[in-house]
């Protein structure tokens, strides 16, 4: 897994003695780092939130020194680990939600009253799976079940960031 | 007298001037550079030919372009600088993105008369951070530096910290580069001709700037 922070490179810069050219690399992999975040934010979307934020050296706009933009560059670095990891952790999710959904349409009598939604398996729209009697009460006595599908809500389309 | 800029294709009103950087300022940040037009005329409400295109823009900005709009190219440099400048992009918005979660939140672009919509426009349009100034109330190029000792900008109770980023004119700081909202010459119901900025980071290319600046001056003269 190549390495998110470059250390090496940045250690051979500051060998070199010239704090000016620190502070170029560091900008440099700062710019890879939020284009990389940037790009696992849209992969989440509308999945997973993910918390890009990274705390701000200062209120205001200054020329930052190594200090500030190394922990700018670290914190990103973490940012990344933290989606990369939570993302990996939903994908894994799912896979075992689309595994589950299959074995209870193959018998559906195995999972009584389980539900599965579409945000279970990550895709869009907010319809779902439910595994239900059929015909009330005597369905449940004779152990007829079946999976009964929902589309979801009317609406189709809705904005992602409006149900946030 | 500031250079104008050079290879501009756009059929200008005033071509733009090109403002300059403090040597140790672009030194750290190359591509970092400030323009401007200015146009005369006052703030009013905006007539229906520029709702009408606000409209039209709300058609086209919604919550899902607002997440893509970080991978595209100027948004995405807007938000490095921000984070080389010690700011962060995720609190702090860029012009663009703030524009973007205001349309989300209003349902809209909300017409809030000229200059401020042909701003949107242009920001909306080219991902371009521009702003507007009373022209009257600026002296000289204005320029992107670093505050002295004891300057400050209206409204604050304590000056601005040395070395804070500003955009200035030739005698005093005018507002901060990015991330605040006071502003040392407002557009007011006074002013009479406003002078419209554009702020270029390094991955944002001249043409865009250009494009930006047309755009608001365009939109703020046809109305």
């Amino acid at each position: 897994m190549p390495d998110l922070l470059d250390r090496d490179t940045l250690g051979t810069v500051q060998l070199g003695g010239d704090e000016r050219l620190a502070r170029v690399e560091l900008r440099r992999q700062i710019g890879r780092l939020e284009r990389d975040l940037g790009r696992l934010q849209v992969e989440a979307f509308p999945r997973l939130g993910l918390d890009t934020g990274v705390a701000a050296p200062f209120r205001e706009p200054r020329i930052a020194g190594l200090a500030e933009l190394e922990r700018v560059r670290d914190a990103l670095a973490e940012r990344i680990a933290e989606a990369r990891s939570a993302l990996n952790h939903k994908a894994q999710v799912e896979t075992r939600n689309r595994e589950l959904l299959q074995r209870m349409l193959a018998a559906p009598a195995d999972y009584k009253w389980v539900r599965i939604s579409r945000d279970d398996l990550g895709e869009p729209g907010c319809g779902h799976w439910h595994s239900r009697p059929r015909l009330g009460p005597l369905g449940m006595l004779m152990g007829w079940w079946r999976v009964k599908v929902s589309s979801g809500c009317p609406l189709p389309m809705r904005l992602a960031a409006v149900e946030r | 007298m500031a250079a104008e800029v050079a290879g501009s294709d756009f059929d200008w009103e005033s071509p733009p001037a090109q403002g300059w950087v403090a040597p140790q300022v672009a030194a750290e940040f190359p591509g970092l550079g400030i323009a401007w037009v200015e146009v005369d005329g006052r703030p009013r409400r905006s007539p229906e030919g520029v709702r009408r295109r606000l409209r039209a823009l709300s058609d086209r900005f919604y919550g899902s372009h607002a997440i893509h709009m970080r991978e595209r190219p100027i948004p995405w440099a807007y938000r490095v600088f921000f984070r080389q400048i010690g700011l962060d992009p995720d609190r702090t918005r860029t012009p663009v993105e703030q524009l973007a979660l205001d349309r989300l939140h209003d349902g809209a672009f909300i017409s809030k008369g000229l200059p401020a919509d042909a701003l949107t426009i242009a920001t909306a349009e080219t991902g371009v951070a521009v702003r507007a100034f009373d022209a009257a109330r600026t002296e000289g190029e204005l320029c992107v530096r670093e505050s002295a000792p004891g300057e400050s900008l209206p409204g604050r109770a304590a000056g601005l910290a040395q070395g804070t980023l500003t955009i200035a004119d030739e005698r005093v700081p005018l507002a901060l580069l990015f991330g605040g909202s006071e502003n040392a010459a407002p557009v007011e119901k006074g002013t009479r001709r406003i002078a419209i900025v554009a702020v270029q980071v390094n991955g944002v290319p001249q043409a865009s700037v250009d494009e930006a600046l047309w755009i608001a001056e365009a939109t703020f003269g046809a109305a």
